[in-house]
């Protein structure tokens, strides 16, 4: 059976060319040649840190904004090439929940009228509209009376309850979900957590998660794949990336989580990265996690083929090669580094 | 030992249409020298409102009706706003959470520490200068020589969030408080700068209270810890006491709800049902009363206020006594 979603070797490209005065605006790779699948009723987890484009990539993957280079297939169709009219057509079956509830909503409409939107948009007649609102309200634990209030007399935990709403309305098969938790408290974040599960198990949509909480995404994903300046520099089943991590930057992630047990904490050796994410309008030299990366220094400590960077010595592999997404663990574990399998 | 930095029943209100609206009720903590003490709680708890108003900074109309502020002996309450100034910054620093607010994008950097070393000594711009430069090295800004010149614009936020640092310490304050300092940032510099807080707290013995929503922040930096839940304290006790076994439902019901990356697979989250009372809005009883797993009528849940009750590891909770047996 073909994947529910095909990406291959997307790429997006901010900038470049010159500025109104003839200087040249620097090129920024936001998403720089990322390939994965996604299979029906599957979680794809996509974390990476502020910068990484994992924002990017999930509105590229939607083609809410347009990309540079590469191809998206949807349901067997080229989401890439599609017209406007096959795009609309699509778009029932490929939805979108935003972080900030309150700024994806519009404030002069009530709560029954924003699920009822993307209905009657696609055909559906306002009466059976309002009635599969009232019912969805009620699937996502609203009280189908609230369909006539407006989003400022909702909390934030129920305006996301709102925009879930919304995005399942026209039961589609994918929902690419931006940080859609990072902005609630944690007992409220639980709910959502949990809400979104039963509505997993119950229609068989697949999620791909965007978030920066590696808790959070580990609680809900399949597969986990780690974004770092515009790459997946690892993606794996759930269990092998957080039990056995290849890559050194996801090391240094699970590494810095802080974790809620103070003996564990307290006994904790400091894995940190090296300085901070950089930029993806001036990318590295070969590896893009070189600046940054402690496992190169150690096997550049150990000798082998180095040379001068970084105001250090490093494996000449990781400062001249860019290192491609292999299999490094099993076949489904992929990591973009040169010494995998190095501590 | 007396501490560093005390609040004793501090209540905090807001004019409301009927009566006072009471932000914070009947707070009391103290953190002593060299000690992190972590105040936790969701939004609206009332974690940052109960330090804006120790420290004379609560935005009018709120005001501090009830209490006191104790900085190693003096309570800032009773202080004019000019005495209260020269306490802050030289006596107290303060590090926030957004650290695009807390610099001036106008000013070089140098220039804002600089600004704050001379508006508390009697130091020549170049010696001003000099001590920033130091300031900038001791948060391990690299280059600080150079650094110094730059616009905050020019640094990304962990090291903006350091340079926030400098000027919260550059007078040697005896206390920090820190209130969501890593929240802006991603977890590989959060720990870096929970680092530093961490290196800085232990080189001058300051006492350091640490604002934070974020139970892992807590059992990584600090030594004792309150829980706010509705503008009171819940719980408090040292970090081993309070992980190790919770008192107030509120507290367990926290643990239960946070996915950990190292809990087993398929463990299912218990997130409390409902969202925490708008100050307005508090009900009669126990604040959290209504979204808690052991309320009972019997008790008195939902009829009186509990008090924090226990030596050392105290929780206000009518059924504290019923929960230790159930568990």
């Amino acid at each position: 059976m073909s994947a529910l979603l095909d990406v291959r070797d997307l790429r997006k490209t901010f900038g470049g060319g010159q500025t109104l005065f003839g200087a040249p605006r620097p090129e920024v790779r936001a998403v720089d040649g990322i390939s994965f699948t996604l299979a029906r009723g599957e979680t794809l987890g996509l974390v990476g840190e502020t910068g990484s484009g994992k924002s990017t990539l999930g509105r590229l993957v939607l083609r809410l904004i347009e990309p540079s280079a590469g191809q998206v297939r949807f349901e067997d169709t080229d989401v890439t090439a599609a017209s406007t009219r096959a795009l609309r057509a699509m778009r029932p079956r490929m939805q979108m929940v935003f972080q900030d509830p309150y700024g994806s909503i519009d404030p002069r409409m009530t709560a029954g009228a924003i699920i009822a939107e993307p209905m009657t948009a696609h055909g559906v007649g306002r009466a059976e509209a309002a009635g599969r609102a009232a019912r969805l309200l009620a699937q996502v634990g609203l009280s189908p009376a609230m369909a006539a209030r407006y989003p400022h007399e909702f909390s934030g935990g129920q305006r996301q309850r709102i925009g879930i709403a919304r995005a399942i309305a026209l039961d589609p098969s994918l929902v690419v979900l931006d940080e859609p938790v990072s902005a609630l408290d944690v007992s409220v974040q639980a709910q959502i957590l949990n809400l979104l599960a039963e509505i997993q198990a119950r229609s068989g949509v697949a999620f791909l998660f965007i978030a920066h909480d590696l808790g959070v995404v580990r609680h809900v994903s399949d597969r986990v794949a780690v974004m770092y300046l515009g790459r997946v520099v690892e993606m794996a089943p759930r269990d092998a990336l957080y039990g056995a991590p290849l890559h050194p930057y996801t090391v240094s992630l699970l590494a810095a989580v802080p974790r809620p047990d103070p003996l564990k904490e307290r006994n904790r050796p400091r894995i940190r990265p090296i300085g901070e994410i950089g930029s993806a309008a001036s990318l590295p030299t070969g590896c893009r996690f070189h600046p940054r990366c402690p496992r190169a220094r150690l096997v550049a400590a150990r000798g082998g083929d180095t040379v001068e960077a970084e105001g250090t010595r490093l494996p000449s592999a990781c400062v001249r090669q860019d290192p491609l997404l292999a299999p490094a663990g099993g076949a489904a574990h992929l990591a973009a580094c040169h010494f995998p399998h190095e501590d | 030992m007396s501490a560093a930095f005390e609040l004793r029943g501090l209540t905090a209100a807001v004019p409301g249409e009927k009566a006072a609206i009471r932000l914070v009720e009947d707070v009391s903590l103290h953190v002593h020298a060299g000690e992190t003490l972590a105040v936790v709680g969701e939004s609206g708890s009332g974690k940052t409102v109960t330090f804006t108003s120790a420290l004379g900074l609560l935005p009018k109309p709120g005001r501090v009706i009830a209490g006191q502020a104790l900085l190693e002996g003096v309570d800032l309450l009773t202080l004019g706003p000019e005495a209260l100034r020269r306490m802050r910054g030289a006596r107290i620093g303060m590090v926030f959470q957004d650290p695009l607010t807390g610099l001036n994008p106008v000013f070089r950097v140098g220039a804002q520490i600089a600004e704050v070393l001379r508006a508390h000594l009697p130091l020549s711009r170049q010696a001003a200068r000099d001590r920033a430069v130091e300031l900038l090295a001791r948060v391990q800004i690299p280059d600080p020589a150079r650094r110094v010149d730059d616009y905050p614009h020019q640094f990304s936020g962990g090291m903006r969030q350091r340079v926030l640092t400098a000027m919260a310490i550059a007078l040697g304050p005896r206390v920090l408080i820190a209130d969501e300092p890593t929240t802006a940032l991603d977890v590989t510099v959060q720990a870096q700068v929970l680092d530093l807080l961490g290196d800085l707290r232990d080189a001058d013995g300051m006492a350091m209270v640490l604002i934070t929503h974020d139970l892992g922040v807590v059992a990584r930096q600090a030594d004792r810890v309150a829980v706010m839940y509705a503008g009171r304290v819940v719980e408090t006790g040292t970090v081993a006491e309070v992980f190790a076994a919770p008192r107030h439902p509120y507290t367990i019901a926290l643990f239960r709800s946070i996915p950990d990356i190292e809990a087993p697979p398929g463990t299912q989250l218990a997130p409390i049902a409902g969202s925490p009372p708008e100050p307005a809005r508090r009900p009669a009883g126990c604040a959290f009363a209504p979204r808690c797993f052991a309320a009972s009528e019997a008790a008195g849940c939902h009829a009186t206020r509990p008090p924090l009750t226990g030596t050392g590891h105290a929780a206000a909770c009518h059924r504290q006594g019923a929960l230790e047996i159930a568990a």
